[in-house]
């Protein structure tokens, strides 16, 4: 099939304005701003504290998740890696174990996690969609046996404040430091090292790439051991918000994460996608959900928004790239009878 | 090769080798007797066999009360019916992950039709449970073929819209028994020969597609487009109306699954058949159907939801508490992909074998 990139012939700033990325942040910019004016309360201070820490495990999350589906791959154990972590935290505090430790025994688990999906998909070479179905029910399994349908409530109240607290008097919550810094490392993995041009590799064609050099099995372990700490991280910080570890926390949250990742402009079959669109993707569905709720609308309209814009994400893309080929036929077929070409027209359609 | 120097083993090695090479050597009946006891579905099944008969040992009731042989026919039969039509489109290449929130939706549906509409037939309710349904797998159906674009991310986005009209809909209200003609769920406790009737709806919509799938020129296409859908499109195949009819399939076997739940627990609410899906695709895959499509019959995914639904009872009664069962079936999901793997190298291995002694 012979692909077309109509944008190679456009200006820096047409190219720029024009990506899946700019399309979800004027998505979201036309949404916070719609919701300022014409949603009550919208603009008070509550709001952003809510909304911010209602989306972070899903914002965490959201950053190996992405490059695990730039690969090609798909992590669908995250929510039962978070729930795993919320238990272990709570068992290891009951027992005594400070908060701290606890939730460095809780990342270690996670990192565990990880390597296992990572061993059997990278190193086995079994395909991530059916394992990780596999391991969302045995690390939810465990999670749910370690603690039964108990919740351990009585975490230290210095660590369950400082989980909601905000940074000074401001209305951000302090959770969104570490959310930055990790966004900027996985951003420069991404996007500005050779790691992430392998991981961009992987996803275009996995064989092109190891004949390239890229180590693709170490690739995708390291990055399904990286998806396992931040769910661990996500789940310390659940449990910590909501002062209560059970073994049922963040049930389906990865359909959730999965859902932003993909409307952020991620591309299912691998080799596209940026963390910037995925944070707009994640906040997108973070405004919509909290916009609603204020204005009174129920919870489940939310679903049905975010269900039709992830297929009409997916829907435009493949229009467009429908149009642009045709555009591009069109324009070959135009030139064609010509003897000598324009310049530039040759390799307009390749 | 000298025949007259092969030690035991060797020629029976080598008898191995030729029957995979030209099966035709044996009688039919031989034929048939080596696919059914070699094939994957095999292998479930006797573990299924396994698991109940260690659970009867250590408690006969298990399989010898009335009541408890009619709940391990009578459980599976809703994740039957969606673990057969998910086999039919993982065939194909695609999944389909609204199925939870289209048994929801008919579920309700079904519920609310007898509310609103007292006197309806029982038939009609079942009828626009299917059809419902099959117009919801339509949706799905459509914007893959026609969009172009990856089941995964199509059929999620309708998970979410599918839930998302079942919960506006319904609310906080729910249906209960007493709203349900008593004609109705009975359907829900009737045996005939000892096997509940809903079961047999189930086991009847799986022989159907069985048969369909092995021998209809459109189930066979519907394997061709999963083992390689490019090569399919150059063949001529119209991939786009088997890719339609498959998720058609699902949706109208989601949509009946619905109404049998309805039939089955009496009561309905907007959560019914919440995370049905990952345990749907989790049946086809232990049931030995390839993820990615090509390989598998839906008579695999069958006895893989039965040994989902049986082992979550049997684990109890084996001394395991109930709050471990999900690893156990976590692992089982693991284990028959290791498996697949096992078994698939092995044939290449033979295979390749084979080729280079003739």
């Amino acid at each position: 099939m012979t692909r077309t990139y109509p944008e190679h012939s456009r200006a820096l700033w047409q190219r720029l304005l024009m990506t899946r990325e700019s399309a979800v942040i004027a998505l979201l910019l036309l949404v916070v701003v719609y919701a300022l004016v014409n949603v009550p309360f919208f603009d008070g201070p509550l709001t952003l504290t809510f909304l911010l820490l209602d989306v972070a495990p899903i914002l965490l999350i959201a950053l190996p998740m992405t490059l695990i589906i730039v690969t090609g791959e798909i992590d669908l154990s995250v929510a039962s890696v978070v729930g795993l972590s919320s238990v272990l935290v709570g068992v290891l505090h009951e027992q005594g174990m400070s908060v701290p430790l606890a939730a460095v025994v809780a990342l270690l688990a996670g990192a565990v996690c990880g390597a296992f999906n990572g061993f059997l998909v990278a190193y086995v070479g079994l395909p991530s969609l059916a394992v990780t179905i596999g391991t969302l029910a045995l690390f939810r399994g465990l999670a749910v046996g370690l603690l039964g349908t108990k919740a351990v409530t009585d975490f230290t109240e210095k660590w369950t404040t400082l989980a909601k607290d905000n940074i000074g008097e401001s209305s951000i919550p302090l959770i969104v430091l570490p959310i930055l810094v990790l966004i900027v490392a996985f951003a420069l993995l991404l996007q500005f090292s050779s790691f992430g041009r392998g991981v961009y590799d992987i996803g275009l064609n996995s064989e092109a790439a190891h004949f390239t050099g890229v180590n693709v099995e170490r690739t995708k372990l390291v990055l399904f051991v990286l998806s396992g700490i931040i769910s661990a991280f996500a789940g310390v910080f659940y449990t910590l918000r909501f002062g209560s570890a059970r073994g049922d926390n963040a049930t389906g949250l990865e359909l959730q994460v999965i859902a932003a990742v993909l409307l952020g402009g991620v591309s299912i079959f691998g080799g596209r996608g940026k963390i910037v669109g995925v944070i707009a993707g994640v906040l997108l569905i973070g405004v919509i959900s909290s916009a609603l709720r204020l204005q009174g609308v129920t919870v489940n309209v939310i679903n049905i928004i975010i269900g039709l814009l992830l297929i009409a994400s997916v829907i435009s893309t493949s229009l467009l790239t429908g149009i642009a080929s045709a555009t591009a036929r069109w324009n070959r077929r135009a030139t064609s009878p010509q003897p000598a070409p324009a310049v530039g027209a040759g390799t307009q359609g390749r | 090769m000298s025949d007259t120097s092969m030690r035991p083993e060797a020629e029976q090695h080598h008898a191995d080798l030729e029957r995979l090479v030209e099966p035709s050597r044996q009688s039919p009946l031989q034929r048939t007797v080596t696919t059914v006891v070699r094939s994957r579905e095999m292998s479930i099944l006797l573990v299924l066999v396994a698991v109940v008969a260690a659970a009867t040992i250590k408690t006969p009731s298990f399989l010898f009360s009335e009541n408890s042989w009619r709940d391990l026919l009578l459980t599976p039969a809703i994740l039957l019916l969606l673990a057969t039509g998910q086999a039919v489109v993982i065939i194909t290449r695609n999944v389909d992950l609204s199925v939870g929130s289209v048994l929801g939706l008919t579920a309700y549906l079904t519920g609310r039709l007898f509310v609103d509409m007292p006197g309806l037939p029982v038939i009609a309710v079942i009828v626009a449970g299917v059809l419902v349904g099959t117009a919801l797998g339509l949706v799905n159906g459509v914007l893959v073929a026609f969009g172009k674009v990856p089941a995964l991310v199509i059929t999620l986005g309708t998970l979410y819209v599918y839930r998302g009209v079942v919960l506006t809909w319904a609310g906080s209200n729910r249906i209960n028994a007493d709203d349900m003609p008593a004609g109705f769920l009975r359907l829900g406790t009737r045996s005939i020969l000892s096997i509940p009737v809903l079961t047999l709806i189930a086991l009847l919509v799986l022989a159907v597609v069985g048969y369909y799938l092995y021998t209809a020129r459109g189930g066979r296409e519907m394997y061709a487009i999963g083992s390689d859908p490019d090569a399919a499109v150059l063949y001529g195949l119209n991939v786009r109306r088997r890719l339609l009819s498959a998720f058609a399939l699902s949706g109208a076997v989601a949509g009946l699954a619905g109404v049998v739940y309805a039939a089955r627990y009496g009561t309905v609410s907007s959560s019914a058949g919440t995370g049905m899906e990952l345990q749907a695709v989790a049946a086809v895959v232990i049931g030995g159907v390839a993820i990615f499509g090509g390989s598998g019959t839906v008579w695999g995914a069958a006895i893989g939801a039965m040994l989902l639904v049986t082992i979550n009872r049997a684990l109890p009664i084996l001394g395991i508490p109930d709050f471990w069962q999900r690893a156990v079936v976590g692992a089982l999901i693991i284990g028959a992909i290791v498996l697949d793997r096992v078994l698939s190298a092995r044939q290449a291995r033979k295979l390749i074998e084979a080729r280079e002694q003739s």
